[in-house]
């Protein structure tokens, strides 16, 4: 351990003609953390990445990985870091064992220790089976892993992983959060960026939130949902006509007034704790009143962002809903 | 400075380069139609459509032919370094290699040194077809082996015009376009397939200057026969001078990636 924070950002600022992509940012990470980038697109996210693994030079401000400055000595920063970028950057006419051993001696490893380690990465990412066939055959899934793999090659201390999900099939993703975690376990510093405030809850101590190339918030998931409002009970009423007579059944169970929309059968109140669901059901049962549902609504990355800066995110087609009914 | 890579890990950097470019080479089948195919089709189109209309100083067009088609040759198979380049680039395998403490110089250093290795071989292989459809160089071993090493210098050249290019464009079909479009009036205003003292006057004195018109004579003095020193010496102070503006105008273009 050095002491020095993984990541240390200050007032970094970078532009591409007109667009100003990081406008002053800062930033400090802690070693041995996942802290989770999380913004819409075009935010700065990627920049970032991009600025901390030496690929582009920022106009003005610091960045330091690991202690070691990127403009003054990119070289020290590159030996210590591993990057995953948004497209899995595997070459296609390899296989995936090639790709890997070829990392390897990219890494200066030595052939004998190149291979050993390619066999290693293959083993706990289960490409085994898959090593000596080309990477061009390979699913999304797969590509990905490979991807990773190759990232952890050259055991990195910090490892940057931009989206790494986008694009994945559920189980793809379930799997690639389950090896982030584990990374995390043996030590190994992660920033990734996403654009799901589900996947930064899940895997992130630290969640910073960016936007027009500087951080809006920063903290726990739990510290940042609390700033921008807790999750929420939705109750879909059998019978619209009763919403009154729901509500004042509700309102001693709510430390705020339940809401509710004029002509609309759904009623919430926020989640004061885990008892809530089974009391609003057995008071609503008092009362006489039928429910045809029952949810509760986790803020979504939309609220927290709204929260936080006024604006809507520009929602993608693809952003999976795993709302729990 | 801790900023270079010592130069025992530079140089294992371009082996380890080269050699995936090499297995790229073996593995792609595109590669195969684009760098020996063509020649091939366009020796089968002029040595037999357009052959027996071409009128030629000493009467064989076999011979006249086949040095045009071997530099020829050597350019196909420099583009291939660009289209491979910007194929990297526009797949994020660039961004994978920056991120590792490699040398910079590794990515172009490799990639057109195995051009180099496979054009060797498209070299030696339309140099076989030559003398299957009549190409008979009655030259000592010495300057055919002269010759063959102007044309791999030759390639080898062109291997950096085309990396920059690809540097510049960074898509393959844009590169595979942009390619063409300077090589094909390059090698037709030249003495690839005519003599050039049929052309007009300021299309004869393009043709005259033009690098390719320098080697292909180069090439065809050093196979069947005449004074190569001239040719040889031009194209020599073409490659010297196209060297000096492409080497460090692509290695300039790599480094300036963001």
């Amino acid at each position: 351990m050095t002491g020095e924070p993984a990541i240390q950002v200050d007032a970094l600022r970078k532009r591409f003609g007109d667009v100003v992509a990081l406008d002053g940012l800062d930033l400090v990470a802690p070693e041995g953390q996942v802290l989770a980038l999380l913004g819409p697109n075009g935010a700065g996210k990627t920049t970032l990445v991009r600025a901390l693994a030496t690929l582009l030079v920022p106009d003005g401000g610091r960045a330091r990985v690991l202690g070691i400055d990127v403009l003054a000595d990119p070289l020290r920063v590159r030996r210590e870091i591993g990057l995953a970028g948004q497209f899995a950057a595997v070459d296609e006419i390899l296989t995936g064992r090639e790709n890997l051993e070829m990392v390897g001696m990219l890494y200066h490893l030595g052939r004998a220790e190149s291979v050993r380690r390619a066999r290693e990465v293959l083993e706990r990412f289960e490409l085994t089976d898959a090593a000596d066939r080309r990477a061009s055959t390979y699913s999304g899934g797969m590509r990905r892993r490979l991807d990773l793999a190759a990232t952890l090659v050259g055991q990195p201390r910090v490892l940057f992983l931009d989206e790494p999900t986008s694009g994945l099939d559920p189980r793809s993703r379930a799997q690639l959060w389950d090896m982030v975690r584990e990374l995390r376990r043996e030590g190994t510093t992660i920033l990734l960026t996403t654009q799901y405030l589900e996947e930064a809850d899940r895997l992130a101590q630290l969640i910073a939130v960016i936007d027009q190339g500087r951080i809006v918030a920063e903290g726990s998931a739990a510290e940042l949902k609390e700033r921008v409002g807790r999750d929420r009970l939705v109750v879909r009423l059998a019978d619209a006509g009763r919403m009154e007579d729901a509500r004042v059944a509700l309102s001693p169970l709510a430390d705020e007034a339940p809401l509710a929309a004029p002509g609309d059968i759904r009623l919430s109140l926020p989640m004061t704790g885990p008892e809530l669901p089974a009391e609003v059901v057995r008071a609503l049962d008092r009362a006489g009143l039928g429910i045809v549902g029952l949810e509760i609504r986790t803020p979504t990355l939309d609220d927290v962002f709204f929260a936080l800066t006024g604006r809507h995110v520009e929602r993608e087609a693809e952003q999976p809903q795993e709302v729990t009914a | 400075m801790t900023n270079r890579v010592p130069l025992r890990d530079a140089a294992s950097d371009c082996v380890v380069m080269a050699r995936r470019g090499l297995i790229e080479s073996v593995r792609k089948p595109a590669l195969l139609v684009f760098t020996f195919i063509e020649p091939v089709i366009l020796i089968v189109i002029f040595r037999y459509a357009f052959g027996g209309a071409i009128k030629v100083p000493n009467g064989d067009y076999a011979n006249f032919l086949m040095p045009g088609i071997l530099v020829l040759t050597a350019v196909f198979g420099a583009i291939v370094t660009g289209i491979g380049l910007s194929e990297d680039l526009s797949k994020g395998i660039v961004d994978r290699l920056r991120s590792l403490p490699i040398a910079r110089s590794a990515v172009l250093v490799g990639r057109t040194l195995s051009d180099l290795a496979r054009n060797v071989a498209n070299v030696i292989i339309i140099f076989a077809v030559g003398f299957l459809v009549g190409f008979a160089p009655n030259q000592p071993i010495t300057r055919i082996f002269a010759a063959v090493l102007l044309l791999l210098a030759f390639a080898y050249v062109f291997s950096w015009i085309s990396a920059t290019i690809g540097l510049l464009v960074r898509d393959p079909e844009t590169a595979q376009g942009a390619g063409f479009v300077w090589v094909f009036p390059l090698t037709f205003i030249s003495s690839a397939f005519v003599p050039t003292d049929t052309m007009p006057p300021v299309v004869r004195a393009i043709a005259d200057v033009n690098p390719i018109t320098l080697c292909v004579d180069a090439v065809r003095a050093l196979t069947i026969g005449g004074d190569a020193t001239e040719a040889v010496l031009g194209t020599l102070a073409w490659l010297a001078g196209l060297s000096l503006v492409f080497i460090p105008f692509a290695v300039a273009r790599y480094r300036a990636l963001e």
